[in-house]
């Protein structure tokens, strides 16, 4: 937890400062608690990433390579032939500031670089400088400046500083995605060897043993059975998954945090039990032990090469297609990348449910199914028997992870299975839901501990909403589809509005499902009574 | 003061042509520029579409603005979130007609006790609508100038122009709307302290260039009374390719044509390429089908992560002493 208080944080000043937007100038060393350490060297080593070094930003040098400036001149050449979502982008907004009050950093902060527009600027004047005629010929006039150390230093902090969340891309009128433009300015300061540690350990990480958190595969399989006896324990039903099983019909891949941490694992029980319940012939992998892909927060060719596991996985297993857990970013790489980047998954067959014969048409190409559209199928098909009133002791609230939302539009499957599964479901303001959602504030490689103060600054939009109807509806309990959103949303939620536990879908799908064979069941996944059952829940 | 140095850079354009005209330049900013700037506009404009198309689209990456298509039963938001070529086709078109993005638009305030409240926010909305259909209809007016006889569609549009005649001669309802809509999206710019932070030159020239045409515009119709036949034929003269300069045309006129001119060399260099622009927004222009077909990346570099074997290779010891199946003994 940061020194400063709730209230102290909310004095944001929206006054613009008396220094010009071009003139950089940020103070590390003041502004700590608002920016991410940099990647240790043993990890872009075994990347082979450039420029491996020890530094930290309130360096005065930060050891670039001798020639730098080339290094990224020539990358943006490169990267502006490669993709015209970034040379359109840069070419045509007109600064109409429609974006500007859409971003959570800048509604948390007040800084006026976290205005999307002026994000974009960053590297925007960098590309009239080098790139366009009336840059060259105006400069400073024209909005063009040359990338000096001090500007490359603010590329470094406010691009660190986005969680490529997409929320300003729905209001602009071209849409512009800011997230595009991160991603890219992303990959040019990695040609240099500037990064964060909390995006290039897991990527690291998941390069070696599967998985971002570093878990090697015996260790791996200690944890999944570690929660089959906690969830033996909740329900008297021994489900037993296996690992690296060949000829099963189904590879499942879930985010690595949901079988190592709370809230995760209650979403983890979750699945397992319904796929027991149901019996379905699935398969975990050890070795594509992991969903998301932080390559998604470094660049696409590291996209790529994380991605690369799960089809590799799935053809040498001889599943028929993959059915992919609760995860945010997991999800935009999935749905947007994974086919063009490492496709066609001509060995896979198109996905159709085993239990309801359901064709997943929209995922014919891909065949990776989202558990929420898989289990929203099994419900309508009625091939669940729930129990909502299990989970009375919540009152639950949704909140759209940003991925899904806004690179996806995953919106109601999510929400059937709750008013399936809960009695008390009540939305949050629909200015923070559904396509125009807030951001947990730690997403993209934020949510570490020394940039705490920039991310309760972040979730504090997304915080307000759940506060709101917290203190109108007595919400207790805030759903997610997403791994980042229930490691961060649970850290926001008690420095904002502690009375709110955060979990995922299929921890309260979990709660709900009756299956044969188990004991009376008086508490929820996580040991905690049920309202009405021995000693009254909390609610 | 940015904004200042806009408008007295327009001021000394109008002044330049008005003082030059007068002098005898009339050939020089009636016939030559206007043939250099529309060769600068056409080609300038053909140069930037095409360095947009020539840079690829490795990426299917639509914004997703509601329910997606995946089962029967759920109702997918087919212009929001489109799955077909057809749908986002209508997304763009929507976008370029209606600046449906910019309707959604909303206002944050903080309130004591650090809570934000979002109201919907039409004003840019409607500023910009409206400044860019006056401009279309006041466009397309001008054409009288450059056809004999005048198309009956032109005659239809100033008639519904100016529908409540209004004054002599008739007042026409978009000259109003345009520069109200014009002073409105200036107004903000110099009103809203952070846009005001954020505005370059780029973002006040544009606007004071379009208000110098308008005013100007607005002085020829209805004050200084231009001779309308001499305009026309100097019009006519262009378009014909037989330029000629009738005498005794006004000075202001060739000051209202060379602000005209100055916009269309300017264009293709500055934002106002967003016109072309919006509709090549890979975030708009592509269905959200990426799952359903296979979208090809022509530059797919040949990356492989760390395989398989290599990795039972590593953990070979770990994973034969948790009895997880592997594939070499």
């Amino acid at each position: 937890m940061p020194e400063k208080t709730r209230d102290e944080l909310v004095q944001i000043d929206f006054k613009p400062p008396e220094r010009e937007w071009m003139d950089p100038a940020i103070d590390f060393e003041a502004r700590r608690g608002t920016w991410s350490y940099p990647a240790a060297a043993k990890n872009l080593r075994y990347l082979g990433f450039p420029n491996p070094r020890e530094w930290s930003p309130t360096d005065e040098d930060w050891q670039l390579p001798e020639n730098w400036q080339q290094i990224i001149h020539d990358g943006l050449a490169e990267r502006l032939n490669k993709y015209r979502s970034l040379k359109l982008f840069l070419d045509v907004c007109v600064r109409c500031g429609a974006c500007a009050d859409k971003c959570h950093f800048y509604l948390g902060s007040g800084d006026p670089k976290n205005m999307p527009v002026l994000r974009a600027e960053l590297l925007r004047s960098v590309y009239r400088n080098d790139f366009t005629t009336a840059g060259r010929i105006l400069g400073r006039i024209g909005g063009a400046r040359k990338l000096t150390p001090a500007v490359l230093k603010e590329w470094f902090y406010y691009f660190y500083q986005c969680t490529e969340c997409r929320r300003c891309s729905v209001f602009c009128p071209y849409g512009i995605d800011t997230a595009e433009i991160t991603m890219l300015a992303r990959e040019l300061l990695n040609l240099v060897g500037l990064n964060i540690n909390w995006v290039i350990e897991p990527v690291a990480n998941c390069d070696r043993t599967g998985n971002h958190l570093g878990i090697q595969p015996h260790t791996f399989k200690d944890n999944i059975e570690f929660l089959v006896d906690e969830l033996e324990d909740a329900t008297g039903v021994r489900v037993d998954p296996s690992i690296n099983r060949k000829g099963a019909e189904l590879l499942f891949v879930v985010p690595s945090a949901d079988y190592f941490a709370e809230p995760g694992i209650y979403t983890f029980m979750g699945y397992l039990l319904l796929l027991h319940a149901l019996g379905v012939d699935y398969t975990l992998s050890a070795y594509a032990s992991e969903g998301g892909n932080f390559g998604l927060f470094t660049s696409h060719d590291t996209i790529k090469r994380l991605n690369y596991k799960i089809y590799h996985e799935a053809k040498r297993l001889g599943v028929k297609w993959i059915l992919g857990g609760e995860c945010g970013h997991m999800w935009r790489v999935i749905h947007q990348y994974m086919d063009t980047m490492n496709g066609p998954a001509d060995f896979l067959e198109p996905p159709v449910s085993p239990i309801t014969g359901t064709a997943f048409t929209n995922a014919a190409a891909t065949k990776m199914v989202h558990v929420c559209e898989f289990t929203a199928d099994l419900i309508k098909h009625g091939k669940l028997r729930l129990d909502p009133a299990r989970n009375d002791h919540l009152r639950v609230t949704f909140h759209d992870s940003c991925n899904p939302a806004r690179a996806m539009g995953i919106l109601e499957e999510p929400r059937y299975i709750l008013r399936s599964v809960v009695n008390n479901f009540f939305e949050m303001p629909e200015n923070t839901i559904r396509e125009q959602t807030f951001c947990c504030g730690g997403g993209a490689g934020l949510g570490n501990d020394e940039n705490m103060e920039m991310r309760l600054r972040g979730g504090l939009p997304r915080a307000n909403a759940v506060r709101f109807v917290h203190e109108k509806h007595g919400v207790n309990r805030l759903a997610c589809i997403c791994a980042i959103d229930r490691a961060v949303l649970t850290t926001l939620m008690e420095y904002w509005v502690p009375e709110v536990d955060v979990s995922g879908v299929h921890e309260l799908v979990g709660n709900a499902l009756a299956i044969d064979g188990e004991k009376p069941r008086n508490t929820d996944l996580r040991g905690r009574p049920l309202a009405g059952g021995k000693g009254d829940a909390d609610a | 003061m940015r904004v200042a140095w806009s408008f007295l850079l327009v001021v000394l354009l109008a002044a330049v042509a008005f003082f030059g005209a007068d002098a005898g330049g009339q050939a020089l900013f009636g016939v030559v520029l206007p043939y250099v700037a529309m060769v600068v506009f056409l080609v300038g404009i053909a140069a930037r579409v095409l360095s947009w198309a020539r840079s690829t689209v490795p990426f299917r990456i639509p914004t997703t603005c509601g329910q997606q298509r995946s089962l029967p039963w759920i109702k997918p938001a087919s212009l929001d979130n489109p799955s077909t070529g057809r749908g986002a086709a209508a997304r763009v078109l929507l976008e370029v007609f209606a600046f449906r993005s910019l309707f959604r638009n909303t206002r944050s305030e903080l309130r004591p006790g650090g809570r934000f409240t979002f109201s919907p926010d039409k004003w840019l909305w409607a500023g910009a609508l409206a400044f860019h259909y006056a401009f279309l209809v006041v466009f397309l007016r001008h054409y009288r100038f450059f056809a004999e006889p005048v198309p009956a569609v032109v005659r239809w549009i100033e008639g519904l122009d100016g529908f409540f005649q209004v004054g002599l001669p008739v007042v026409y309802l978009t000259d109003i709307v345009l520069v109200a809509a014009l002073g409105f999206l200036l107004w903000r710019r110099l009103e809203d302290a952070r846009l005001r932070y954020l505005s370059l030159h780029a973002d006040y020239f544009p606007l004071a260039l379009l208000l110098g045409i308008a005013v100007s515009g607005v002085l020829l119709r209805y004050f200084v009374r231009a001779d309308v036949v001499r305009v026309k034929e100097l019009a006519i003269g262009l378009v014909s390719l037989h330029p000629a300069v009738p005498q005794g045309i006004s000075p202001l006129v060739f000051a209202h044509i060379f602000l005209v001119t100055v916009l269309i060399a300017y264009f293709p260099f500055s934002k106002l390429v967003h016109m072309a622009g919006v509709f090549l927004s890979p975030t708009r222009n592509l269905a959200n089908d990426t799952r359903m077909r296979r979208h090809v990346n022509p530059w797919n570099p040949a990356i492989v992560g760390h395989t398989y074997a290599e990795w039972e290779h590593e953990f070979h010891d770990k994973l034969k002493a948790s009895g997880i199946p592997l594939d070499e003994e």
